[in-house]
């Protein structure tokens, strides 16, 4: 790893994102408010599965905001990139940082099917509050929940003060 | 009379203080709480005023959405208020001349003056504007002053941290 990291901070691509000093805190800005997005959108549509809100039909809800949110997840994952460039000891050397890739890993997957359960197969039953409804309670919890622990999880704070 | 530095170093010298800035942990946990509670008071914003904006959810009810985000907004608020307090214990007087810190604090207000404008006036006639009609220019303008508030809010708050050192 360490010598991976050695050859990544050797890049010319890596030298010129430390170069340019506004750079690395302009990425986290936009990540944090792309983070800000994603766990918003994934609360709207939590409320309506949770019945918390009866504004309009889930399906129609799940489809407005899905763009927002896969174009949030695209803006974290290129700025994302662009800090682990810049700030490689940082981020790949940090424990914490893996455990955050791996949650991340999951919540994307569980986003994926929440989502593809909700536009597609339970709609009309998640509605009527049965076995399926309480399913899908559940799992937009988890899904909140893993979002939630992968932007806790990382973007090597923990021990930033540690390895700078 | 107590002054401004007195009161920040009494600050600095407070048993919570200590803890947040000698504990190995304290200050990063409080940071990502922070950040967190940060970045859902922004995005729950951001889609009540791209709703004004007529950028998103066009056909969406304003004041369902309002109902809907701002228990979330006010809590996140909240918390990110109260995580800010305990990490600003760490470096009180560092932080009190710090450039960016001044001007989130500056921009926090302006937000917080639009939205008091925003919910005592223009929102009273929101009854003609709900759905499907479009936003007076006076939402729209509270809607885009709120948005660039809170991107500058979040940016300048980055930037504090840089200041530091």
């Amino acid at each position: 790893m360490i010598a991976f990291i050695q050859w990544l901070q050797s890049t010319p691509l890596s030298l010129s994102v430390r170069r340019i000093s506004w750079l690395i805190p302009m990425m986290q800005t936009l990540h944090i408010l792309a983070n800000g997005l994603v766990l918003s959108a994934i609360i709207m549509i939590d409320l309506r599965v949770w019945r918390r809100s009866g504004a309009e039909p889930l399906a129609d809800r799940v489809r407005r905001l899905l763009p927002w949110l896969w174009a949030a997840l695209g803006v974290l994952t290129v700025t994302g990139l662009v800090l682990v460039l810049g700030t490689p000891r940082r981020t790949l050397l940090d424990p914490t940082f893996q455990v955050k890739m791996l949650i991340m890993l999951i919540a994307i997957v569980a986003t994926l099917a929440l989502t593809a359960v909700l536009r597609r197969v339970a709609p009309e039953r998640v509605a009527a509050g049965r076995m399926a409804g309480i399913f899908a309670s559940v799992a937009g919890a988890a899904t909140l929940l893993l979002w939630l622990g992968a932007t806790i999880a990382g973007r090597g704070r923990w021990i930033a003060n540690v390895i700078g | 009379m107590l002054s401004i530095t007195d009161a920040l170093h009494w600050v600095e010298h407070t048993p919570v203080a200590a803890f947040v800035s000698h504990s190995t942990w304290g200050f990063s946990a409080l940071l990502s709480v922070h950040i967190l509670a940060v970045a859902i008071v922004f995005g729950m914003i951001a889609m009540v005023d791209l709703r004004l904006i007529g950028i998103a959810a066009k056909h969406s009810a304003i004041t369902a959405l309002c109902r809907e985000a701002l228990p979330w907004t006010w809590s996140a608020f909240a918390l990110s208020a109260l995580t800010g307090l305990l990490l600003f214990t760490a470096q009180p007087v560092k932080y009190w001349g710090n450039d960016a810190f001044r001007m989130k604090f500056a921009i926090l207000a302006l937000a917080g003056l639009n939205m008091l404008v925003f919910q005592l006036i223009t929102y009273r006639g929101v009854a003609r504007w709900d759905r499907d009609t479009a936003v007076p220019w006076a939402g729209r303008l509270a809607g885009a002053i709120s948005l660039a508030s809170w991107i500058a809010i979040v940016a300048y708050g980055r930037w504090t941290a840089y200041l530091m050192i």
